[in-house]
């Protein structure tokens, strides 16, 4: 399954960073302390958080995910959507709470294949 | 010996650019062909030790050393330095300020990370005159 594959599915808006839309996605997770997400988000996961800001890119770069969405309602700042666009990282929006996106990304089988704090 | 080292100059509150000194190491390590899971533990410890040296440190360098048996991270500031150490290593404790706790940092998680991600974990500071931490990673065959 690829970031655009999502996007498609659950009509998730793409702020920047379109150019990773082929990203495959391996999995999941949610969290807006970023020491926290940091230490335990799995590799190719796409993150759900509502930090919009700039420093959100560099954790996605280093943590090799798949993509970032923007939970809530939230928005980007403009330097976070420069940073996404410059690191290829997809930026997706999606208007509802984390708990329901979670939820349909889980049914729709985006599952991490090893618990991500273990 | 060392085959190869690299330095990345890290300014106080220079949130444009934070990240992008471990988003180097991690692509010249790739570069390399380093083991990813390696690779994994070096990026959470340079980004949070990066983070610290923006959010408390002052001006600093973020240096990593590749040698034939182990990588060394090496991070130096010139801030205020930690007044107990002792309590700066304690899950959960933290100095950081309300907003960069708004932004999502702060959760006193960074030096128990590194500590823990490190194979070798050095941390010396003196107050007023900056702090250093030195990690060693060794290279598994």
């Amino acid at each position: 399954m690829t970031v655009q594959d999502l996007v498609n599915r659950f009509n998730l808006y793409v702020a920047a960073g379109q150019q990773g839309l082929d990203r495959q996605v391996r999995g999941g997770y949610s969290g807006d302390l970023l020491s926290e997400v940091m230490a335990n988000a799995p590799e190719g996961c796409v993150w759900l958080t509502v930090q919009g800001h700039q420093n959100i890119v560099a954790v996605a770069v280093l943590k090799q995910m798949a993509a970032i969405i923007l939970t809530g309602g939230q928005t980007p700042d403009d330097e976070t959507q420069q940073k996404a666009n410059q690191e290829g990282i997809p930026l997706l929006l999606w208007s509802d709470s984390a708990f329901e996106l979670a939820g349909l990304l889980h049914a729709a089988g985006v599952q991490n294949s090893e618990s991500a704090t273990a | 010996m060392s085959v190869l080292k690299k330095c990345f100059h890290v300014k106080k509150r220079d949130f444009i650019s934070a990240g992008e000194a471990s988003i180097n190491i991690q692509n010249i390590l790739k570069s390399m062909q380093i083991d990813p899971k390696l690779i994994r533990r070096i990026a959470i410890c340079g980004y949070e030790g990066e983070m610290n040296v923006v959010m408390h440190g002052g001006d600093g360098m973020v240096c990593a050393e590749i040698n034939t048996d182990n990588i060394v991270l090496d991070i130096s500031d010139n801030g205020p330095g930690i007044e107990d150490i002792r309590l700066a290593m304690q899950k959960g404790y933290s100095t950081a300020t309300d907003e960069y706790r708004e932004m999502g940092f702060g959760a006193g998680m960074g030096l128990p990370n590194m500590e823990k991600n490190a194979d070798l974990f050095t941390i010396e500071s003196e107050k007023g005159k900056g702090t250093r931490v030195r990690m060693v990673f060794h290279m598994r065959r």
